[in-house]
C-alpha cells in the first residue's frame, strides 16, 4: 500500500498528465459522435455573446454582398406570386376554395425562422457557424439552416440565445438531394479537403448529367423542404467499380459571407420520427 | 502589473487573435490552417509548477475548443506540449541557473539556437498531434505528413514575426532583486 502512495507520489505531474489527456479525448469523441459535450450550453452563451460584437463590426463590410443576396432572393419570390400570372382567357376565373380542411394553416409543413450568423468557421475539418436565434425563440436541435443562396447546414446545438449549425462543409454533414433534371436521388457529403467544393454521391449512371446542372433538396431529407437549391455539378467522377457516379458540386452558398439565414422547422418531423421509430421496432 | 494579471491578458489575447484573426483568414489550401494561439505557453515563465503548467494548457486549449466547437482537439495538444516543455527547457537551457536569472523563455534568455529549436520541437509535436486527431476519422498518410509540415511551416514564420514585433523586456535578474 505504502508503495502504491510512493509512486502515485512520484509519477504524480506524469498520472495528472494522463488524466487530462483522456478528459480531452472523451470530450473530443463523445462530441463527435452526438454532438454533446460538458459545458456546451454555458460555453455557448458566452462565446455567443463575443462572437456578436465581432459580427456587428463585421457585418459592415459585407452589406453590399448581403443586400445583393437579398434583393435576388426577393425577385425570385416575386416572380412566384400569384399575382403575376394572368388567365389567358376571360371565361376562366379565380376560385378561392374556403373549405377548412383545404386552408393553408391546416397544412402547413414549415415554418421559417429568420436569423443571423454571428460566427462563422471554414478552417477545419468540422466547421460550424453560430447563430443569433435559440432555445427562447423556438430553435431546436436539427432544424434545417439555409440562406437566400441555397442549403446551409443543420442545427446540432442549442443554448437559450444562441445556436450552432453544422455546415455542409462538415465532414460529418450529409443530407438528401436530387438532379433537377432527371431527379435521380444521392447523398451530399464533404470530403474535407477543398472548401469549394461539394459532392453528391450515389447518382445511377444512368442518370445523364453534365456539367452545369443544378441540384436541389430531394423531398426525402429530413431537414429540408425540397427543392432547395443545393449548388451547380463542377465536374462527374466515373466511379470504375461502381454503377454510381459522384458529382463534384460547387455549393450555391458563399459560406465564407453568409450573414442572412432562415432556420427551418418541420412541423411534421415527430411524427415522421415516431412512424421511422414503429417501423422499426416491428421489424 | 503583476505576471498574473499579464499572464491572464495574454490568455485572452491569443485566444481572441487566434479567433477572430486567423481562423477568419479564407484557407489558401487544404494543407494550411495558421496556428499561432500555442506560442502563449511557450512564453509561460520558467517558474511555473508543472501541475499548474499543464492545467493551464487544458485550460487553454479547451477555450479555444469552445470557440471552434471541437471539445478536446485542440486541449489535447496543448496539454502534450504544456507537458512537455520542462523537459526541453532543463536540455536546451545555456547555463546552469539561467532560469533563476531569466524569467521566460525567449530568445534573451536562452540563445536564439535553443529558443528557435525549443519552438521548433514544440511546434511540431502540437501540429502532428492536432493533424493526428483530425486524421483519425479521415484522409491518407500522405495528407497528414503534408498537413503537419505545412501548419508547421506556417506557425513558426507566425511565431518568428510575433517574436520581431513583441516587446518582451527580458531583464536579467540578480540575487539582490
Amino acid at each position: 500500500m505504502r508503495n502504491i502512495f510512493l509512486f502515485i507520489r512520484r509519477y504524480f505531474n506524469f498520472l495528472f498528465f494522463i488524466i487530462l489527456q483522456v478528459i480531452a479525448l472523451s470530450f473530443l469523441f463523445q462530441y463527435n459522435r452526438f454532438h454533446e459535450a460538458a459545458f456546451m450550453r454555458v460555453a455557448s452563451e458566452v462565446t455567443g455573446r463575443v462572437n456578436e460584437r465581432y459580427s456587428n463590426i463585421e457585418y459592415y463590410f459585407h452589406l453590399k454582398r448581403t443586400n445583393e443576396a437579398l434583393t435576388k432572393e426577393n425577385e425570385r419570390l416575386n416572380n412566384l406570386l400569384l399575382s403575376n400570372f394572368a388567365p389567358t382567357d376571360t371565361s376562366s376565373r379565380i376560385v378561392i376554395d374556403s373549405i377548412k380542411v383545404d386552408s393553408l394553416e391546416q397544412y402547413r409543413r414549415y415554418r421559417y425562422y429568420p436569423a443571423r450568423v454571428v460566427e462563422s468557421f471554414v478552417v477545419l475539418q468540422t466547421n460550424y457557424i453560430m447563430i443569433h436565434r435559440g432555445e427562447n425563440q423556438g430553435i431546436k436541435k436539427d432544424m434545417g439552416v439555409i440562406s437566400p443562396q441555397g442549403i446551409v447546414g443543420r442545427i446540432v446545438n442549442v443554448s437559450e440565445n444562441y445556436s450552432t449549425a453544422m455546415i455542409v462543409l462538415n465532414r460529418q454533414f450529409k443530407a438528401n438531394a436530387k438532379l433537377k433534371g432527371g431527379g435521380e436521388r444521392g447523398s451530399i457529403e464533404w470530403d474535407g479537403k477543398d472548401p469549394h467544393y461539394v459532392f453528391l454521391k450515389d447518382i445511377p449512371k444512368s442518370a445523364i448529367v453534365a456539367k452545369g446542372d443544378t441540384v436541389i433538396t430531394s423531398e426525402l431529407s429530413s431537414i429540408f423542404p425540397p427543392d432547395i437549391m443545393v449548388g451547380t455539378v463542377n465536374a462527374v467522377i466515373n466511379e470504375k467499380s461502381s454503377n454510381f457516379y459522384t458529382l463534384q458540386l460547387r455549393p450555391s452558398t458563399n459560406f465564407f459571407s453568409v450573414f442572412h439565414v432562415y432556420v427551418i422547422e418541420d412541423l411534421h418531423r415527430e411524427e415522421r420520427k415516431k412512424l421511422q421509430e414503429e417501423t422499426k421496432n416491428n421489424q | 502589473m503583476s505576471r498574473l494579471v499579464k499572464n491572464s491578458l495574454q490568455f485572452i489575447f491569443f485566444i481572441l487573435v487566434q479567433v477572430f484573426v486567423l481562423f477568419q483568414i479564407k484557407p489558401l489550401h487544404q494543407f494550411i490552417v495558421p496556428y499561432l494561439y500555442f506560442l502563449y505557453l511557450l512564453w509561460l515563465p520558467f517558474n511555473t509548477p508543472r501541475m499548474s503548467l499543464t492545467m493551464i494548457g487544458f485550460l487553454f486549449g479547451l477555450s479555444l475548443d469552445y470557440f471552434s466547437k471541437t471539445p478536446g482537439l485542440h486541449a489535447a495538444p496543448c496539454i502534450l506540449i504544456a507537458y512537455l516543455r520542462p523537459f526541453l527547457v532543463n536540455i536546451l537551457i545555456r547555463q546552469e541557473g539561467s532560469e533563476q536569472n531569466y524569467r521566460s523563455p525567449s530568445v534573451t534568455s536562452m540563445g536564439f539556437a535553443p529558443y528557435a529549436t525549443y519552438a521548433i520541437i514544440l511546434t511540431l509535436v502540437h501540429n502532428g498531434y492536432l493533424v493526428f486527431l483530425e486524421w483519425l476519422h479521415f484522409g491518407t498518410f500522405l495528407y497528414f505528413i503534408g498537413k503537419v509540415l505545412a501548419t508547421t511551416g506556417v506557425s513558426l514564420l507566425l511565431i518568428f514575426v510575433t517574436e520581431l514585433l513583441s516587446f518582451r523586456k527580458e531583464k536579467f535578474r540578480t540575487n539582490t532583486a
